[in-house]
């Protein structure tokens, strides 16, 4: 794995390829992000690189968080993310993340959080079918059975019940980078990605796996 | 420069700054690019609009025309570089947005009232 961006999500569009087709594109504008801390076998036990990003005035973070940052000579920033690789040591302190690092065409992994639409029914969360709704019906959105009775006793682990849905870390995979401005730090993605207008995500390469 | 104006920046990159006034009803050419077998060549659709839909570079126009007796309608989404041309032939008179009850129509019933206010 190597090194990702931290950006905002700054809503959808669409732009036309070399033959003419429209594909739809999320637009992010993604770093500079700052390196702030490097994490070596010695030290932590594991490599891996630690990179802020946005920055926000100094009385929003607390004076730990400054003391943290003040060891590489970063701004204060609102986010800190760490990905895990092998070759950790190349970077240094204060080091700059930008756009360059994604070419267009390159497939991407894309985390952030999904919309949250609170408690959620069985229909909303788990498209459960509905009962009727007239005739007398009184099951309109019930769940139906759980499972059998005296044996097992016990609704089993993992029954799909109503309760929060959204508001969860969520990872899309195997996104492909349309076009990189790095003029003005966007990241066209086709496709979409967690999260509403205004969003965090972390963009960072595609994990394969397999093969 | 805030998330709504960079969107429309990069839209902005990509759309036409030519096309034609299109009203519901109006009959209209649009040269449409089609492969074939590796050349590309300009093929022309003729029809009434009958539908508009969407804005900025998302915006699209239904075309009806009846074809050997059967109906066909292409939408076309105006900014798209696949669309080489669209002329304005004829302004019609339409009443309403949609003009989806053409569908249930046949023959002269199909016809549009040429309007002459509207400059081509």
């Amino acid at each position: 794995m190597s090194v990702g961006i931290l950006g905002t999500k700054l809503g959808m569009t669409q732009v036309f390829d070399e033959s003419g087709k429209a594909i739809p594109v999320t637009v992010i504008q993604a770093g500079p992000c700052t390196v702030t801390q490097v994490k070596t076998k010695e030290t932590d036990g594991y490599t891996a690189v630690q990179v802020g990003f946005k920055a926000v005035t100094q009385k929003a973070l607390s004076k730990p968080e400054l003391g943290h940052l003040a060891k590489s000579n970063a701004s204060p920033v609102r986010h800190l993310r760490e990905y895990r690789l092998e070759g950790a040591g190349e970077f240094e302190l204060g080091q700059q993340i930008t756009v360059d690092q994604f070419a267009a065409g390159q497939t991407v992994d894309v985390i952030g959080t999904s919309i949250g639409r609170g408690f959620a029914g069985y229909q909303k969360r788990h498209n459960f079918k509905r009962g009727p709704m007239a005739h007398g019906s009184k099951n309109h959105r019930l769940p139906g059975s759980t499972g059998a009775g005296t044996t097992p006793g016990r609704v089993y682990p993992g029954k799909r019940m109503a309760g929060q849905l959204g508001n969860s870390r969520v990872t899309v995979r195997k996104l492909t980078v349309v076009r990189v401005d790095a003029e003005r730090n966007l990241l066209l993605i086709k496709g979409a990605v967690p999260g509403k207008p205004g969003a965090l995500v972390n963009v960072l390469p595609a994990k394969i796996v397999g093969r | 420069m805030n998330a709504q104006e960079i969107i429309r920046s990069i839209e902005a990159e990509q759309m036409k700054s030519n096309l034609p006034i299109i009203y519901v009803g109006d009959t209209v050419k649009v040269g449409v690019i089609i492969q074939e077998g590796g050349k590309e060549r300009t093929q022309p659709y003729e029809g009434v609009v009958i539908a508009k839909r969407g804005s900025g570079i998302n915006q699209n126009i239904t075309v009806r025309r009846v074809f050997q007796g059967v109906g066909v309608e292409r939408v076309f989404l105006l900014h798209s570089p696949r669309i080489e041309s669209i002329k304005v032939l004829r302004r019609g008179k339409a009443r309403r947005a949609k003009l989806y009850y053409l569908r249930n129509r046949v023959g002269k019933a199909t016809r549009l009232k040429q309007r002459f206010d509207r400059a081509l």
